[in-house]
């Protein structure tokens, strides 16, 4: 990530304050871990303020674990110091959740970055946490598989921040996001006590813990070791890029094409600022001239695919569809991917600082929606650019702009809170998979009643009764809770 | 009962009324059809909403009461060429809260990820959302998961929104001899492999071409169905571990290849809880249900 805004210090209260002094958590870290596991040097600790949302805390200490009993080490003093701690994977979470509570320890999962088991033939996987998302699928080619999933950032995100996000990807589409993907996940609970949820058979005794720690973004525990399912690498694929002369037309189709019952692999949408900038950056020939363009895959047998791409064709028509494009061969269809995934660094080349949003809408709903954020935009005088996953209805409208400006990060803050507001008005929700994080804690009302976010409070505490993991994190405070404009700084709502 | 609205909401104030009815005290227990072990006896008996508020086919939809009829939820969704990923029988409550998947596991994927969003009556009887109404969504914990298989002790299913699937447009069983390992490793996402030890039957959805050629390259025949499976026991191993039953008897398993469900006429053997699992299940169920009110007894 090149644009990345400064923000200021996040001022949000832990819930659980910190009431020894630095040094002597420090200490006993050190007795506990090898003393150069153990971080405290002011440089080292910036490092680890941030995650890729603009907001920011402070940790005191950061550890690097190599092994799940140097978790449970830390884990431990944790409680003995009555401290908070937060895992962190690569980093790379776009809604805060990462970013240290105020005091608290950070672990770093990043050197715990083994694959410990290959089994494509009942396509199991067990990982480490700190494994990279494409590493994994790169490692095992050979073996005919793949770990689905495969979030725009999965050359640098972690898989224990996947399942921590429940992450998605252009492919989660046909396939699911990470939680059908997941089997077991070992974890250090927030009290320190080892467990393994869920299983490699598929109906373990017992409530689902498995699926309640998917996406508890920190909260739950640390995943210390995954078992990952793997699914066989598609047997045939064809690449299209459909371009249009409206962006309503475009978007209509993704619901013809879905209401016709064809779930193709992947339905990605980029709109005309996007096209012109990630075609100056890449040159594959991109339809700059049009309105928007969509990017389809569909995998399977050859029979099949044949089918279904006739079909998509035939419907396009009937959507007016300008220029068609078929990726002739792999080069070609690694060219039209890396026009889609390097959206967000070409984008650095129209401002300096962009603000990426996640809401999902359904379907039906994306032309009028995206008229709203387009006419939201236009308000607040901000470049917008669009490119998203739209086969599930999952918006990324990225705000672009030059945080230098006086005032634009007031308006860059109100149109976001537009824009999230015009998608839950519509019948969608928060986030489709960059989490609630910090970044819409305070949002949570918009969605849920005192009496769900109440239940939603319980699980978390079953978990974590202490509330040492990654407090302050996805459910609003009681006291916030109801007034959506009392957010930690930096957050935009 | 049995009657489908179809006006617009219904569901709504169904759920409230369904929450006056389980009440904030005393046990109480709930049944759909009784057709997955039902409800527990000699205690307060509730049903939950039936009907279907809306199907919306170009979302992949469906809102319905919990205690609908998967039958029922089944033909709506034919109508549009597309289907549940529930298993027959029962009403949709019923199935999400044993939470047992269908033999289509290996293709379509488990019950549990069916669930979209759902009110459920708590133990304190009051409306609580959970999940959202779209096909991607990660605002909040994920208590949907938390709640299917549950059987019923977190909360009762009031209403529910589906996923839905495209029905394939053909489909077929197939029987084999071979080795039902070197089978799943030749198929391409084949729907189910089961075997009992000596035969395997296969089922491939999608193109006829591609389902025909499938077939005469792994050298399979085609078939009605597999043998009726085995109902005294079901037993859930690793996929991995299903070569173990090379050396039970033919016949008295039909397993789950590739998902590791065997349907056996032997009891299962026991299987060790972890002792912070057991104690993380008693934890949620006390935050959710402290005075162990819904389907009492169901929690163990
Ligand atoms: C350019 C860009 C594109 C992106 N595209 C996508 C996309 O297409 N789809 C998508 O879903 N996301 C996307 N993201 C967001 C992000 O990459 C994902 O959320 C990713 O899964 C985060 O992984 P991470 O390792 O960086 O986690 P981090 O940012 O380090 O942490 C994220 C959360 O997980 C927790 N966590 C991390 N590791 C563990 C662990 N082992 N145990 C328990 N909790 C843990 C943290 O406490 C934190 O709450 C994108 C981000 C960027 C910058």
């Amino acid at each position: 990530m090149s644009a990345k805004v400064s923000a200021p210090v996040s001022t949000f209260q832990s819930e659980s304050q910190s009431n020894s002094s630095g040094t002597e958590l420090v200490d006993r870290l050190r007795v506990r871990l090898r003393p150069d596991q153990v971080r405290d040097s002011a440089t080292e600790v910036n490092l680890y303020r941030h995650d890729a949302s603009n907001m920011s805390g402070h940790a005191s200490v950061v550890c690097f674990a190599e092994s799940r009993d140097d978790v449970q080490a830390v884990v431990q003093v944790a409680n003995e110091f009555n401290v908070p701690f937060v895992a962190r994977g690569s980093g790379t979470g776009l809604s805060g959740g990462a970013v240290p509570p105020d005091g608290a320890i950070v672990i770093s999962l990043s050197k715990m970055n083994r694959i410990l088991s290959v089994d494509p033939v009942n396509r199991i996987a067990w990982v480490e946490p700190g494994v990279l998302n494409l590493d994994l699928s790169t490692q095992i080619a050979h073996l005919g598989v793949h770990f689905a999933p495969d979030p725009s950032s999965q050359q640098t995100c972690s898989i224990g921040g996947n399942v921590a996000n429940n992450s998605g990807g252009p492919h989660c589409l046909a396939d699911g996001v990470t939680s059908a993907h997941i089997h077991a996940i070992e974890v250090v609970l927030p009290d320190g006590t080892i467990t393994m949820l869920g299983g490699e058979d598929p109906e373990p005794d017992g409530l689902d813990l498995r699926g309640a720690f998917i996406g508890s973004e920190g909260m739950f525990g640390v995943a210390t070791k995954i078992a990952v399912k793997l699914m066989a690498n598609p047997f045939e694929v064809a690449t299209l890029l459909l371009d249009f002369s409206t962006v309503a037309d475009g978007a209509y189709l993704v619901s013809d094409i879905i209401a016709d019952g064809i779930v193709p692999a992947a339905v990605e949408m980029m709109d005309q600022l996007c096209l012109q900038v990630v075609e100056e950056y890449v040159h594959a020939g991109l339809p700059v001239e049009q309105a928007a363009a969509l990017l389809i895959e569909v995998v399977g047998l050859p029979a099949g695919v044949e089918a279904d791409v006739a079909r998509i064709l035939e419907l396009a028509q009937a959507r007016n569809v300008g220029g068609i494009r078929v990726a002739a061969d792999e080069a070609e269809r690694a060219l039209l991917w890396k026009g889609r995934k390097s959206a967000f660094g070409a984008i650095s080349r129209v401002k300096p600082n962009y603000y990426l949003h996640d809401t999902v809408v359904p379907r039906h709903r994306l032309p009028g929606v995206l008229d709203e954020i387009y006419e939201i935009a236009d308000r607040y005088e901000l470049f917008i650019i669009n490119v998203f996953h739209a086969g599930d209805g999952n918006l990324h409208p990225l705000l672009v702009f030059d945080a230098r400006e006086p005032g634009v990060m007031d308006r860059v803050r109100s149109a976001g809170d537009e824009i999230v507001r015009a998608s839950v008005a519509a019948g969608g929700v928060l986030s489709g998979e960059h989490g609630i994080g910090l970044e819409k804690r305070d949002l949570m009302p918009l969605m849920f009643s005192d009496v769900d976010l109440a239940a939603q409070a319980d699980l978390r505490r079953a978990f974590d009764p202490a509330l040492l993991a990654n407090p302050d994190k996805v459910l609003p405070s009681p006291a916030t809770c109801g007034d959506i404009h009392s957010a930690p700084e930096g957050a935009w709502v | 009962m049995g009657m489908s609205s179809t006006e617009a909401n219904f569901l709504d104030a169904a759920s409230e009324r369904f929450a006056t009815e389980v009440g904030a005290e005393g046990e109480v227990t709930i049944a759909g059809s009784g057709t997955r072990s039902g409800a527990v006896d000699g205690v307060r008996l509730v049903h939950a909403p039936v009907g279907i508020e809306w199907v919306q086919p170009a979302e992949m939809t469906i809102k319905c009461g919990a205690g609908t009829p998967v039958e029922e939820v089944d033909a709506a969704l034919r109508e549009h060429g597309q289907r549940v990923v529930i298993p027959s029988g029962g009403t949709i409550g019923g199935a999400l809260a044993v939470g047992q998947s269908g033999i289509d596991r290996l293709g379509y994927g488990p019950i549990r990820d069916a669930l979209l969003q759902t009110h459920y009556v708590s133990a304190a009887g009051e409306v609580v959302k959970a999940g959202g109404p779209t096909v991607k969504n990660v605002s909040g914990f994920d208590l949907c998961r938390l709640l299917v298989g549950s059987r019923g002790t977190l909360g009762f299913f009031s209403d529910v929104i589906l996923r839905t699937r495209p029905r394939a447009q053909a489909e077929q069983w197939f029987m084999s001899e071979r080795d039902p390992w070197e089978l799943i490793a030749e198929l391409y996402r084949p729907i189910s492999v089961l075997w009992d030890g000596a035969t395997v039957w296969v089922h491939l959805e999608g193109h006829a071409d591609d389902i025909a050629a499938e077939a005469s390259t792994t050298g399979m025949v085609e078939t009605d169905g597999p043998s009726t499976l085995p109902q005294q026991a079901r037993w859930s191993m690793s996929p991995s571990e299903l070569e173990s039953l090379r050396v039970a008897t033919p016949g008295s398993f039909v397993a789950e290849i590739g998902v590791g469900i065997v349907h056996h006429t032997r009891p299962a053997p026991n299987r060790e809880q972890d002792a912070a699992v057991v104690e993380m299940n008693r934890r949620i169920r006390h935050e959710f249900d402290p005075a162990g009110r819904l389907n009492p007894g169901l929690a163990d």
